[in-house]
């Protein structure tokens, strides 16, 4: 395995399974029933509100909005693979905790993470209050800016591919730049050329997720008052009342994003990308005693600003609003909790489902239809939740409509129940449980399936202990993922849920959309140390594997 | 094999969490005396009253919070089948696109008729005021002489150039704030305000109003435009903070300050009508109106509850008499004002 890509086998002619098809299907009508909601505005066609908005606000939200995606993109592909590759290839003082510390942003809300950030460097903030104090004038920090925006986000995304990343260099990155060494290519030359291109799928796919999030992103940008696409979508329904126009601007992000996904596939297509799916066996690189502490450095920076200050600011916070602590919030952490792990348990087996069918090669349209059902993400959560909460309604009052045919009274079935409120995580989350399934997915060669046929293994024993074994890493990154950001997710959670389901998020909710930021810190505390729970546990299991590996 | 068995083991708690819920959705009996109310206005804003109200009635409430927009579109989806009886909002504009929808229905109550202003109520009775919020200028003494503050629109001179804070033109009090200049002046005379405000900015508007506030006591900029709970937050938290309150347009005939309201309606297919109107007559009531402004330093809507003491120490003032339903009425035209000025 010299190169990234081996040409692929040409394909053996035999029948077409149906399940994939089936498969997807099913996850489709799901997740596109709320899609064609959206879509479906056009038929109430908005020509004024367009010709305003084209006039005074797109040009200059569409340029935002790129700076965003390429400044977010750009930053957490720098910090994450940066991270990833000298947490996992090479050793530095402190790399056994910052391996696990620097996922924590995972958890850190970007919204809390900007408005702690204006709150320090802003003219009112601290530090420039106490230069001036000493000195008279202070120089501006332009954090409210653009570069202010991107490096918040750059931030707390870049676990999402810092993640993935780590996942791949761990199986394959030591190892790979051994082979790389013995042709004669430097440790540099190594990464660039080797390393880095056999990771691709798997860097691809988070970075995919953090560019949906950043276009999908209102809470963070509106702190900063940098106005994007998103903002226009919200302008459009809250200012102007028109839920037909904001649909609209949204389904442009849904196409937007459904191209870029295309494109990114297009190119990898020819290529497969296998690595043996051991953890890694060799040696970690011993860094120069300059460069180890510069290594040090950089990760202790990163974790600095992105978790040790703003869990400082929100506990001193918490700490000021300490009286609104009651029992109640025994009841919000449990909830969030069940909700989180059972919306990750449902949406990594919706992934998983969907993964193994478009592995199956179920045929173009279907592929097609299999990748649009990842699109929920790229959505503002607050629009996807009234395209779900429509057609959801509709088969309510159907169903009441039946009852009443027959003489009965019917409950809602779907209205107020957990049922439709996991249903709606899926919704939004698949992609997050699809993107780092697949990837590990990737790993699992056709050969190795003929292989454990020919050793007599098929079926449910080929999944159990051939590809389990060799997903469980994906599984787990998924599995996270999609737990904190169910922890953080408010629109759907707040349209949803059934009376009294009020959650940590929810309270963070109530507490920030009146401006009280100070007491939103105690909910917001009390999520983000909730949210460390699968991390650890993420982190103690890939420990693990690595003692049994070496 | 030894995962699958683990899966197992965790999908088979998974399926009976998803069983009960469905079953608690069918389950959940109707009671007679019940009120749900989806509520725009925080949990911590108005669960106080609530509990008080469900003491002292017997009542059963029930009730769910969202943001206003994700909340008319729910009542709309639900139609006939919606089980909420009572919307709660905390802007008048919303109530405004409620009723337009045809979301509410009227209430003809003498009592809300007599407690509550005409200016702050529906003239088709459809929603009702509870708590008013004024949206005023406030400035920092040691940089602006009180004497030389009149008007909002005289914020538009050039005199307060590079001295003026805002916060973000996304916000619906701003909105509605502009939508009452439209009322007053027309939309020309009101774009060419705002344009003034654009060009007087000391820093980019700010994401809340105290950001603002802050900005202005620090010397950031000399004054703002906000709600005064918020100021009323921040003079809890630092009494001596350099910042006063300044009531515009007291001089102008047929004008006053600018206020928005937090209000409710019955909602068209509500269950519990008469229910819903109990409790909106009892919110009205001065016993629960002083709580409801209280719980969040605004003023009550029925003007002859006493204020807050902090809130006293700010002065009277005159409200613009126009009817709060003109912020819904020339949002639309005021969002679009904002655009074309370059108001962020």
């Amino acid at each position: 395995m010299t190169q990234a890509a081996t040409p692929i086998l040409a394909p053996v002619p035999e029948a077409r399974p149906l399940w994939p098809r089936l498969a997807i299907g099913s996850l489709a009508a799901l997740v596109l029933l709320p899609l064609a909601v959206i879509f479906a505005s056009f038929a109430d066609p908005q020509g004024a509100v367009w010709a305003h908005f084209g006039e005074f606000v797109l040009p200059r939200l569409v340029v935002n909005t790129l700076w965003l995606l390429i400044g977010v993109g750009f930053g957490t592909a720098v910090l994450g693979i940066s991270l990833a590759w000298l947490t996992a290839v090479c050793e530095f003082p402190g790399r056994r905790w910052l391996s696990w510390g620097l996922l924590l942003p995972l958890a850190v809300p970007g919204y809390v993470l900007g408005f702690v950030m204006i709150g320090l460097l802003d003219f009112t903030g601290p530090l420039q209050t106490a230069w001036r104090a000493q000195f008279g004038a202070a120089p501006q920090i332009p954090i409210r800016s653009r570069g202010g925006v991107i490096a918040v986000m750059a931030l707390t995304l870049y676990p999402y591919v810092y993640l993935v990343a780590r996942n791949a260099f761990q199986t394959q990155g030591r190892r790979a730049l051994e082979a790389a060494q013995t042709l004669g290519l430097g440790r540099v030359g190594g990464f660039f050329r080797v390393a880095l291109p056999m990771a691709r799928p798997w860097i691809a796919g988070g970075l995919a997720l953090v560019l949906m999030e950043t276009l999908a992103d209102f809470g963070t940008v509106a702190v900063f008052n940098y106005d994007t696409f998103t903002t226009a979508i919200y302008r459009a329904w809250f200012g102007l009342y028109n839920l037909s126009a904001a649909s609209q601007l949204a389904s442009l992000l849904v196409v937007l994003v459904f191209i870029a996904l295309a494109l990114e596939q297009r190119s990898r297509r020819g290529q497969r990308f296998t690595a043996g799916g051991r953890a890694d066996r060799g040696q970690r690189i011993a860094l120069g005693p300059v460069a180890r502490w510069l290594a040090a450095l950089w990760c202790g920076l990163v974790f600095a600003v992105a978790v040790a200050v703003p869990l400082a600011q929100l506990l001193a916070w918490a700490w000021q609003s300490r009286g609104d602590l009651d029992v109640r919030y025994l009841g919000f952490l449990y909830r969030s909790l069940i909700l989180a792990a059972s919306g990750a348990g449902l949406v990594v087996l919706l992934g998983l489902t969907l993964a193994y069918a478009l592995r199956a090669r179920p045929g173009r349209g279907a592929s097609f239809i299999g990748r649009l059902s990842t699109l929920g993400y790229a959505l503002p959560g607050t629009v996807l939740a009234v395209g779900f909460y429509l057609p959801m309604s509709a088969i309510d009052n159907g169903w009441i409509a039946l009852g009443n045919r027959v003489g009965e009274q019917w409950a809602p079935l779907l209205g107020g129940t957990l049922a439709a409120m996991l249903l709606a995580y899926g919704v939004r989350f698949l992609a997050v449980g699809f993107h780092p399934v697949e990837a590990a997915l990737h790993r699992i060669t056709p050969s190795m399936d003929e292989a454990a046929r020919n050793l007599g293994s098929g079926g449910r024993d080929l999944l159990a202990r051939v590809h389990l074994p060799l997903l469980r890493g994906g599984i787990a990154t998924a599995s996270v993922l999609v737990f904190v950001d169910i922890m953080k997710e408010m629109p759907i959670t707040l349209m949803t849920r059934p009376f009294g389901w009020d959650t940590l998020a929810i309270r963070v909710f109530e507490m920030t959309s009146e401006g009280e930021w100070q007491r939103a810190a105690l909910p917001a505390i009390t999520l983000v140390i909730a949210g460390l729970i699968p991390v650890l546990l993420l982190m103690r299991g890939g420990d693990t594997e690595q003692i049994h590996a070496t | 094999m030894r995962s699958l068995a683990r899966l197992r083991h965790l999908t088979r708690p998974l399926a009976a969490l998803l069983c009960s819920a469905l079953l608690a959705g069918g389950l959940e009996a109707r009671e007679p005396e019940e009120v749900v109310v989806y509520s725009a206005r925080n949990e911590q804003l108005i669960k106080p009253l609530f509990d008080a109200y469900e003491k002292a009635s017997g009542v059963r409430i029930r009730f769910l919070t969202d943001k206003e927009g994700p909340l008319l579109a729910r009542l709309k989806a639900e139609g006939v089948n919606t089980p909420a009886d009572l919307l709660l909002t905390v802007d008048a504009g919303n109530l405004w696109q409620a009723a337009e929808s045809g979301l509410l229905q009227p209430v003809d109550s003498p009592l809300l008729r007599a407690r509550i202003p005409a200016h702050l109520r529906d003239p088709d009775n459809l929603w009702v005021g509870l708590s008013v919020r004024a949206r005023t200028v406030v400035y920092n003494p040691d940089r602006v002489d009180p004497a030389e503050l009149s008007s909002y629109a005289a914020l538009a001179d050039p005199q307060w150039r590079g001295r003026l804070c805002l916060r973000t033109s996304n916000k619906v009090y701003n909105q509605s704030l502009v939508a009452m200049l439209i009322a007053e002046r027309g939309e020309q005379a009101a774009e060419s305000i705002v344009r003034g405000w654009v060009a007087n900015l000391a820093t980019p508007p700010f994401a809340d109003d105290t950001a603002a506030l802050k900005a202005v006591a620090a010397g950031q900029c000399d004054l703002t435009l906000v709600n005064t709970y918020y100021l009323g937050r921040l003079l809890k938290e630092d009494a001596a903070l350099p910042l006063k309150v300044f009531w515009p347009n007291q001089r102008e005939e047929g004008s006053g300050v600018h206020v928005n309201i937090s209000g409710g309606g019955v909602t068209r297919h509500a269950k519990h009508p008469e229910a819903a109107r109990k409790l909106l007559e009892w919110l009205a009531s001065d016993e629960a109106q002083a709580a409801f402004a209280g719980e969040n330093l605004e003023y009550p809507a029925n003007p002859e509850v006493a204020v807050a003491p902090l809130v006293a120490s700010w002065g009277e003032f005159r409200q613009s008499p126009l009817n709060v339903a003109f912020a819904g009425a020339h949002q639309g035209a005021a969002v679009k004002l904002m655009d074309r000025a370059g108001y962020r």
